[in-house]
């Protein structure tokens, strides 16, 4: 039961409530939140692996990557610091695309990124029609302070799952805590459930 | 990377104020009495949460202006013209009224003596928030890892915490302002933002090996993030906490 904060009147979303999750509020910024530097991978250095427990571990290059099958994605995005932002519009690789090449039945993932990030899912949580590698954002180039050359995007959950600058992906057969479901966020960050911190 | 975790369920607390200080123009302080207040670390945040009359929420994070070893919790709030909660912590909110948060929340912006150093802290605007509770917490530890802070404000008159940071300038931390768009008659102190240069002038080497600490305006942190690591120091050393206007 929450108390009342007496004069307090907010300001009532001018969007339909239904695509706002609890505790959230909507902006039309796109707010920058990191744990560090920004890391700046020339193209020619960088791949994406996905390896572990799959039948076929692969690694693509840029170019690589970029011949592969890319779709547009138009989706709300939830961030954990608590803005929402809705329709942005992403174009990237489905993780069903990915995961056809490798195959797995592994079931979990953890996301590892440029500058040591990590984040991790199970994989019901990325396959499915739920989740991309990311290299696009409003029809461009995705910038390196929203997780570019390429990130990891599921939109049904917080976005800190959202690796930005992701590496890879390994499958496994225990879940490991990532960066920062070892820090006191939640493991899982469903938002429509409130999950921001460990415990909720 | 490692962090510290925080157990257990954070459930919502109602605080009741105790004090509410005009820092500047626009950035007010809120001392609260939080009960059971399980403790925190340096540099964590807590959320707060406003309900009006008839149900409708809003939530915001702040971060921890006051030490662990303090009394009583405070926060810092700038106060955003447009913003949906921070006029009403800022305006509104008088001592003996309630407010509900939880916390401490986050485990990786945050110091204490395991972490070492040397502590190189660099503030942009409110940014220098979380860095109030690190200077506390080292002065209160009596902690002889060297600290630094460069806090880059617009003018003199939006310095926050300024008699305090004056206070632990006489007591040896050493606390470099830069101002860039104003100066004071007088002013012996920076006139410029942050970039390499300053950096340079200010940070130990490289080979010193700073743990840093970055909390600001994106922009600022992507500079002095972005600079350090060009000058050559460890990305690993360098920890961001990056805010824009939130409301």
């Amino acid at each position: 039961m929450a108390i009342i904060s007496p004069g307090f009147r907010g300001r009532r979303p001018q969007i339909d409530p239904s695509r706002l999750p609890p505790g959230q509020y909507a902006t039309e910024d796109f707010p920058v939140l990191s744990a560090g530097p920004t890391p700046h991978t020339p193209l020619r250095e960088w791949s994406l692996t996905i390896r572990g427990v799959v039948d076929r571990p692969t690694t693509w290059s840029w170019s690589e990557f970029g011949a592969l099958p890319h779709v547009t994605i138009t989706t709300d995005i939830h961030c954990v610091t608590k803005w929402s932002k809705f329709d942005t519009v992403w174009g990237g690789v489905s993780l069903d695309t990915l995961l056809e090449i490798v195959g797995t039945r592994a079931p979990f993932v953890t996301a590892w990124s440029d500058g040591g990030y990590t984040t991790n899912l199970p994989a019901q949580a990325i396959t499915g029609g739920k989740a991309w590698i990311a290299s696009e954002f409003g029809g461009e180039p995705l910038h390196p302070e929203h997780g570019g050359p390429a990130r990891l995007l599921v939109p049904k959950l917080y976005f800190w799952k959202s690796a930005k600058w992701i590496r890879g992906l390994e499958f496994r057969n225990e879940d490991e805590p990532g960066f920062w479901e070892v820090n006191g966020y939640h493991n899982f960050g469903d938002p429509w459930k409130e999950q921001r911190y460990q415990g909720d | 990377m490692e962090g510290t975790a925080v157990p257990g369920r954070l459930s919502w607390r109602v605080a009741k104020v105790v004090g509410n200080t005009t820092e500047t123009p626009r950035v007010h302080s809120l001392l609260l009495d939080v009960p059971d207040w399980p403790g925190h670390l340096a540099g964590q945040h807590v959320d707060i949460r406003l309900t009006s009359e008839d149900g409708y929420q809003a939530q915001r994070s702040y971060s921890i202006a006051s030490a662990p070893e303090d009394q009583r919790l405070m926060l810092t709030i700038e106060r955003l013209e447009e913003g949906e909660v921070s006029p009403y912590l800022s305006d509104a909110l008088q001592p003996g009224d309630a407010l509900e948060l939880r916390g401490p929340i986050g485990g990786y912006f945050v110091w204490h003596e395991p972490l070492g150093g040397p502590l190189l802290l660099l503030a942009g605007g409110s940014g220098v928030v979380p860095f109030r509770s690190i200077l506390r917490h080292h002065a209160a530890t009596r902690s002889r890892v060297p600290v630094r802070l460069l806090y880059s404000a617009r003018r003199f008159a939006e310095v926050i915490y300024r008699e305090e940071l004056e206070r632990l300038t006489a007591n040896g931390v050493d606390v470099k302002l830069t101002l860039t768009r104003e100066w004071p008659d007088g002013w012996t102190g920076y006139r410029r933002r942050i970039d390499s240069d300053l950096l340079r002038e200010i940070a130990w080497p490289p080979s010193e090996n700073p743990l840093v600490y970055a909390c600001g305006p994106t922009s600022f942190v992507e500079t002095a993030a972005n600079t350090l690591v060009s000058l050559g120091y460890q990305p690993t050393r360098i920890r961001t906490e990056r805010f824009g206007p939130t409301g």
